[in-house]
C-alpha cells in the first residue's frame, strides 16, 4: 500500500480542496493518520473506496474519542516597564519577567474510520473527522453511504459519545434505551450515584459506598442489611 | 402435621402408604418444576449444558423448557441483566402464574457480578423480583445450577400451605404483580423494588 503521504497526496490530488492533515503517531507502531475535513469527508470517502490503487472496501472499525476542554498553562517570557531606584535615582527599567498564563484549548469530538482492502490485502488506513465543539456543533457527516457497515457504528458513537452522523439512514441509540439523556462515554459523564458496600480491593469504589451510606444513615434504610450479609 | 416418621415406615412395611395433603402436594409440586426457556448471556450457554444428556436436569422434574411464561414455574435469570433489559424481565415474572420461583444464576444477576460498577447493568436482580436461590460463579458450572435446583426443591418441600409462613402465592394479600422500571432519563426509574429489596436475612431452615 502508498504510504500514508502518499495517500494525502493522492486524496488531495483527487479531490481539490479536501482539507487533509497528516496527524503523525510518534508510538512505535508509527500508525500515522489522515484527519479529514468534514465539509469534503463523503468525497474523500468515495475516492478512498473507489480509486483502483487504494480500494479501501473494507470498513473494519468505527470508533469516538471525547477530547475535554484543556486549560494549558503556559510561561510567557514578558517585558514590563517597572519604576526602580537606581544608584539613588528614579529610573524607568525595562524587565523581562516570566509570567504564567492560562488558556483554555477547547475540546472536540472525533470520530475515527479504519480501512482495509479485501481486494488488494493491505490496509489499515485511519481516517478521522473532528466536530467544531463538544456542546451544540458536533453534527459530522455520515459515511454510511460509502460504507454499510458503518451503520450501527455510527449508531453506536451516536449513542455513547453524542455524535450526530448527518446523511445516517437510521440513527438512533444502539446500546442505551431512547429516552436516555446522556453520554456515557464522555469524560465529564456523571454515572447514576448508587454505589454500595461491597469487598472490593478498589478504593475508590470503597469511599463512594462509605460515602453514601453515611448520607443514608438518617433516612435509615439499605446497605445495614447487606452489611451483614 | 407430621407424621411420626418410624410409625410412617412401620406402616409402609405392612403395606399402608400413610401421608399428608401437605407433603403430597409440595411433592408434586417439586417435582414438576418447569423452566422458562430463556436465557440472557453467557450463563445461559451453561444452563443449556445442565439440560443436555451429560448433565439432565430432567432427572430432578425439569422436564421441559417451556418457551411462555404462561407455562412456566421457574424463572432461571442466566446471565447478565443490563438495564435495557430489566424491565422485559420484571415483565416476563409478572406474566408468568402462580407459585412461581426464580433462581438468580451467576455473579452478573445476582450482583451485577464484572459490571456492577457500569452505568449500562443492574445491580443484581432481586432489587425487582425475589429470588429464591442465588447460585455465585461466572460462569456457574451445570453441577452448581443442578444444586441450586435441588435447594429449590428443598425450600418447596419445606412450605407449609397455612400459617404465617406460607408461601405468597396462598397469602391473598401478598404482592402479586411487581412494578416494572421505567427506563428514565438518567437511570431506571426507581433503582429498586422497596418491597423485596434489601433482601431480609433469615434465619435459614433446612
Amino acid at each position: 500500500m502508498k504510504t500514508v503521504e502518499e495517500i494525502k497526496a493522492a486524496i488531495e490530488a483527487a479531490v481539490p480542496g479536501a482539507g487533509v492533515e497528516f496527524v503523525p503517531n510518534p508510538g512505535p507502531a508509527a500508525e500515522h493518520s489522515l484527519r479529514i475535513a468534514p465539509a469534503s469527508a463523503v468525497a474523500v470517502a468515495t475516492f478512498l473506496h473507489d480509486d483502483a490503487d487504494l480500494t479501501l472496501d473494507f470498513l473494519s472499525n468505527v470508533s469516538g474519542v471525547d477530547w475535554p476542554d484543556k486549560e494549558i498553562a503556559e510561561k510567557v517570557k514578558v517585558t514590563r516597564t517597572v519604576t526602580k531606584t537606581v544608584d539613588g535615582v528614579e529610573q524607568s527599567v525595562e524587565e523581562a519577567v516570566e509570567e504564567t498564563r492560562k488558556r483554555v484549548e477547547p475540546g472536540c469530538l472525533e470520530a475515527v474510520y479504519h480501512l482495509y482492502s479485501i481486494a488488494k490485502k493491505h490496509g489499515p488506513l485511519v481516517i478521522r473527522m473532528k466536530t467544531a465543539n463538544r456542546s451544540d456543533q458536533v453534527e459530522l457527516p455520515s459515511l454510511t453511504p460509502v460504507w454499510r457497515s458503518a451503520e450501527f457504528q455510527e449508531r453506536e458513537v451516536f449513542d455513547l459519545y453524542g455524535i450526530v452522523f448527518r446523511g445516517h439512514p437510521d440513527l438512533r441509540r444502539l446500546l442505551m434505551w431512547d429516552g436516555f439523556k446522556d453520554h456515557p462515554m464522555r469524560k465529564d459523564y456523571g454515572e447514576p450515584d448508587d454505589y454500595e458496600y461491597e469487598p472490593t480491593p478498589h478504593d475508590h469504589v470503597l469511599a463512594r459506598a462509605h460515602e453514601r451510606q453515611s448520607r443514608e444513615q438518617g433516612t435509615g434504610n439499605r446497605e445495614q442489611g447487606s452489611d451483614v450479609a | 402435621m407430621a407424621v411420626d416418621q418410624n410409625l410412617k415406615i412401620e406402616l409402609g412395611k405392612q403395606g399402608i402408604f400413610v401421608t399428608t395433603i401437605e407433603e403430597l402436594y409440595n411433592w408434586g409440586r417439586r417435582s414438576s418444576v418447569w423452566p422458562m426457556q430463556f436465557g440472557l448471556a453467557c450463563c445461559a450457554i451453561e444452563m443449556i449444558a445442565t439440560t443436555m444428556a451429560r448433565y439432565d436436569l430432567a432427572r430432578f422434574g425439569a422436564e421441559v423448557f417451556r418457551p411462555s411464561p404462561r407455562q412456566a414455574d421457574l424463572m432461571i435469570v442466566s446471565g447478565t441483566v443490563t438495564k435495557k433489559m430489566a424491565p422485559q424481565v420484571v415483565r416476563l415474572y409478572n406474566q408468568m402464574a402462580e407459585p412461581r420461583y426464580v433462581i438468580a444464576m451467576g455473579a452478573c444477576a445476582i450482583s451485577g457480578g464484572p459490571f456492577k460498577q457500569g452505568y449500562n447493568v443492574l445491580k443484581g436482580i432481586d432489587r425487582y423480583i425475589p429470588v429464591d436461590v442465588h447460585i455465585p460463579g461466572c460462569p456457574p458450572r451445570p453441577e452448581a445450577l443442578i444444586q441450586a435446583f435441588i435447594t429449590l426443591q428443598k425450600k418447596i418441600d419445606g412450605q407449609h400451605l397455612t400459617g404465617p409462613d406460607r408461601p405468597r402465592y396462598l397469602d391473598a394479600n401478598a404482592q402479586g404483580e411487581f412494578p416494572v422500571p421505567e427506563q428514565g432519563e438518567h437511570d431506571l426509574e426507581p433503582t429498586s423494588n422497596q418491597g423485596v429489596w434489601p433482601v431480609q436475612i433469615q434465619g435459614l431452615r433446612d
